[in-house]
Order: C-alpha cells, then structure tokens, then sequence
C-alpha cells in the first residue's frame, strides 16, 4: 500500500466530486455533542531529518549485551535473515488480507503451507490460517468447543498461562461461560484426580497447556481421556512451539491452539506474533476463520483457494463462527519459513538444544545452597526453581550484572512466592548459564543487608 | 415442479404435512440460487422448532445460509443421508432432499403459508425484481 499525500487542490476537487463542501460535512450524522471539537493530542509533524533523528534516540534507548532467562509464552530462538528476506517482499509485506483470494496465488500457497505444517506438528486433521495469537486461539478454541458440545462449564488448568487465562475469562463472561480452575501437584501438572471429579455432563472442554506455564509437560493423553469419559473435548494450547521437536504431539487433543512465535518471530513486546487452531476434520464447520485448499484449475495445474471462509464475518456477518476476519497472514508466513528452513531434523535438533540446556542449568542451580526445583514433573525448556529470598530482590542484583533472571512467580500464584520461571534456549550460551549459576550463588552468599528487608 | 399439497414460505423452505408430521425442506428456488450444496447443519432430534426461527443452515460453495422453520413443533427425525450426500438438495428438493421431521404443527401455522400457485408467483415477482 503506498502513502498517498493529498495537496488542498486535491481535496477540494474530491469534495467537489462528491458534492460536500468541506470534509467537516461528512461527520453529519454523528451527533454534535459527541464530535471532537478540538485538534487531537499529538505532536506536530517532524522533516525527514527530524524523523530519523526521534528513531535513532528511540533505537538507543534498546538494551545491550543483556543476557535473558525469560521465557513464559515469549522465546528467544534462533531466526534466519531469510524469513525478513521473504516476508518484506511487497507482494507479502503490503497485501491485505486476501478477500478476493485466488487472484493472490502466493498467498494462498503461504497459508496453505502454513496450514500444513501446523497439522504436521500438532497431529491434528486440519489447521486453520492463522489467528491473533496463542491466547486467543486458546479462546477460540473454548468458544468452539461450546458450539460442537452446547455445554457451557469449562474446566481451565491453573496453570494455563495467566494472560490466557485473562482474555478467555473476559470472553467467557460476555457470552455465558463458566469458568473453573483446575489446580496443579506437586509436580507442576494438572492435579488429574481433581480434573476428574469435576467433569460433568454440563463440561464443554478441558483446556491445558503443555508444556504449562510452569514449564512441566502435561499428561494429555490422560487429561483427553478423562474428558472423553463425559464426552467433553479436550482443548490443549501449546505457546513454546519448538517443544513439539521433542515432546510427542498432542494427538489425544481434539483442538489444539498454537502460539508460533517461537518459530521466526522475534520477542517484541506485544507482538506481533500469529495462532493457529488445528483440529479433528468432523469439527472443521465450527473452526473459527478461514481455509485454504490446493485444487487443480481448469487446465489440470496445481492451484490454490479458499474454502470455508463462507463462514467468516465478512459474509456471515454477527453469525460468523468468530470475529476474527483478518488473519495474521504476515506473521504466519515468517514461521512457515522458519519451520521450512529448518525442517524435520534442524527442529528436532534445536528442540535437543534446548531440552539439554536447560537440564544442565536446572542441574546446576540445585547445587546452589538454598536453590531448589519446585516442580518434580518433566520440563522442555523452562523449570521453576525455588529460591531462598524474593526473586525480584535477586533480580534486581543481577540485573546490574546485565542478567535478566528469572520471571517471579508470585504476582500468578501466591503459593509459588520465592519462586522464579527460568528459560534455556537454543540461543543461550553454556558460558551464559554458567555466569548466572555463579552471579545467583554470589548473590545468595550475601548476608542480607537490612536495606532489603 | 411445486407440488400442490406443499406449501411454501417467503423464505425459501416448503413443508407437507402428514398425518400428524411435517416435513421440511428448501425449494428448487432456494438450491438454485445457492448452488452447489456441500454441507448441511442440522438440529438434533428432540429440537423444538419455533415458526419463523432459524433451526439450522445450508452450504454452498459460495454462502452459508439459515434455514427457517416453517412452522412450530418439535424434530423427530433429521435426513441422515444428507450427511454423506448433501447434493440430494440440489437433485430433489422435493423429495430425497428433505431436511427434517417435525410433529405437533398447528394446522392453523400451515394453512397460513403459501399454496404452490402462490409461491411460484411468489419467485416470479423476485425474478422480475431481480432482472429489473
């Protein structure tokens, strides 16, 4: 999409055309006492050499040489140069969402591949092109699992990730769902004898993560089963991607919502990252947003289309299957590229690179006094360790170190205070983790000043 | 092309009563102004159906539209073969394309919908509308 400036000549002759005499006109039919009557809050305009100027600062202002051990729905991995090579080529990076779809071939094919590889890692029948993120595919997939059940109780894991938790209950509350909290063990999974005795026939779905918020792999075959038993659906989120290199896909599940930041998509606040919905083909009618499908055109060539967006708002209108209309097509195609630059092996082995890491890091901040591992149950890349002080206390210390620690835990969960969520990746070095083991046991050896009680 | 024992209504569905069961289904009109039929969402057995509300949808290659109830009462049996062979709504609208059973229609709900003389006036009217 190019910027178009528009001179007062050029204003006046569309005015003219539509017979209005100044754009002020076209407000009409808002009422006079809810018009903005003065100028909006923003600063004025900047030359050229001003603008760069603002985003130079705004880019110094970026941190440096910091080493991160976040992870909680966000990761650091490895991105090749060639995903920003593909996805900034106008064609892409300028394209809209396509409603006139087959006349965008290489769109279709990119949402296509990505669908694909979606079904591939998931072990599911079918993906959709793409959602908003994995919190409100996870949403999504609730609301789904409403539509196929009629059933309006839902059974969450406490340990689905808290902001997921807070878009699905600000959903659930508008349209009438009942939300209820599944506690976890001692092993950081779902505690499966509570899962039981609270499914019911009015249960619509069992929703889990794995791995969960705290890192710990879920049983999910189980926890299908169980919800099975009372022919409700299993609805499993997944936000660190690159588990399913190593972890067995959640095939048991009957929706799976995927956050694929992980794959190509750099942290950036917010995102933008991209979800997908996969799932069993009978359920197809009731998945939110659209299709694409490979067909053969008249002359027998491979081609591509959209199938089921006859569902979509912008023909369904307030009976849409969701209100999800433009799809995260952009992001999507960064992680079909990442996934196939990868492939089979390299993903298989970055998921390695991860597991091992992080299971030497685990190893070595228990040989710390003090320092324990919270949870017994089997964990990827992220492990809660429980400290003998406040986190953010040893935090802050190691922040002077340029070492960003671990995320505490006690903001979500009061019973996990002392607690911190730390995250290995491919992209963390040994000479990294060993810095942090050595800054955390230093810090620890310290006698605690009464400044910081 | 409409049977005469049928009666129709404004949005595109018939009804035949017999006995004590109507039987509903859409018109030629409505499958040949959908196209091509590939799926069908129907009520479950036991449904009540309330005259004039949507009880289910049709899809076609190009929209998903709502089914109206004709009229009121309760589902006692839906067209299972639809499941498998949707395209029985475009070969015979009329007959092996019906979409549900329903028992405990009012006469009265009936009687109020079009004849087959009415309605196919009726389409007439929104083809010339259409052309126009």
């Amino acid at each position: 999409m190019r910027y178009l400036p528009k001179s007062p000549s050029e204003r006046q002759e569309m005015l003219d055309v539509i017979g209005v005499r100044s754009a002020e006109e076209l407000f009409r039919s808002i009422p006079e006492e809810f018009r903005l009557k003065r100028p909006l809050n923003l600063p004025g305009p900047l030359s050229e050499a001003e603008l760069i100027r603002y985003f130079q600062d705004r880019a110094a202002e970026n941190s440096r040489g910091y080493t991160s051990f976040l992870g909680a729905g966000v990761y650091n991995h490895l991105r090749s140069v060639v995903v920003d090579t593909i996805i900034q080529r106008g064609e892409f990076l300028t394209s809209y969402t396509p409603y006139q779809a087959e006349i965008s071939q290489g769109t279709l094919q990119a949402i296509f591949e990505f669908q694909t590889l979606m079904c591939e890692l998931t072990g599911q029948e079918v993906a959709n092109a793409s959602m908003w993120d994995g919190s409100t595919a996870t949403t999504e997939a609730v609301l789904m699992a409403d539509r196929l059940t009629d059933r309006q109780r839902v059974l969450v894991a406490r340990s689905l990730h808290p902001e997921y938790r807070a878009v699905l209950a600000t959903y659930a509350k508008n349209v009438g769902l009942e939300i209820h909290e599944i506690g976890f063990t001692a092993s950081g999974q779902i505690d499966t004898a509570a899962l039981a005795a609270a499914i019911d026939a009015q249960t619509a779905a069992v929703v889990v993560q794995s791995p969960n918020f705290l890192g710990v792999i879920e049983p999910v075959a189980q926890i299908a089963e169980l919800a099975h038993a009372a022919e409700a659906l299993a609805v499993v989120a997944i936000a660190e991607g690159v588990s399913l290199g190593v972890v067995r896909p959640p095939a048991e599940a009957d929706i799976v919502a995927l956050e694929a930041q992980s794959f190509g998509l750099a942290p950036s606040y917010g995102g933008p990252y991209a979800g997908a919905i996969a799932t069993r083909e009978k359920f197809v009618r009731q998945m939110p947003g659209r299709l694409a499908g490979q067909t053969t055109d008249s002359q027998g060539r491979r081609g591509f289309c959209l199938t089921l967006a006859t569902r979509e708002q912008h023909i369904r209108r307030e009976r849409a299957t969701s209100n999800i209309c433009t799809n995260q097509a952009l992001c999507a195609l960064a992680a079909t590229v990442q996934l196939c630059l990868l492939g089979k092996q390299g993903l298989r082995e970055m998921a390695e690179q991860n597991l091992a890491k992080a299971q030497y890091a685990l190893a070595k901040l228990e040989e710390i006094p003090g320092v324990r591992r919270a949870l017994s149950g089997p964990v990827f890349n992220e492990f809660v360790i429980r400290l003998p002080r406040s986190v953010r206390l040893v935090n802050a210390e190691l922040l002077r170190e340029k070492i960003i620690g671990p995320l505490p835990l006690g903001p979500f969960y009061p019973d996990l205070t002392k607690c911190g969520l730390v995250c290995v990746t491919e992209t963390t070095s040994r000479e990294e983790i060993d810095r942090l083991v050595a800054s955390v046991q230093r810090i620890l050896a310290k006698p605690l000043g009464g400044s910081l009680i | 092309m409409y049977p005469n024992e049928y009666r129709y209504t404004k949005e595109h569905e018939w009804v035949r009563l017999e006995g004590g069961t109507a039987t509903v289904g859409i018109t030629d009109y409505a499958q040949h102004a959908l196209g091509d039929v590939v799926y069908v969402e129907m009520p479950r057995a036991g449904t009540k159906l309330a005259a004039g509300k949507s009880f289910g949808t049709v899809e076609s290659v190009k929209a998903v539209s709502e089914i109206y109830a004709p009229v009121s009462g309760e589902v006692t049996e839906i067209n299972a073969s639809l499941a498998g062979a949707p395209e029985l709504i475009n070969t015979d609208p009329h007959g092996q394309g019906w979409l549900v059973k329903v028992k405990g229609a009012a006469p009265s709900e009936i009687t109020t919908l079009m004849d087959a003389a009415a309605y196919q006036a009726y389409i007439a009217e929104k083809e010339k509308e259409a052309s126009a």
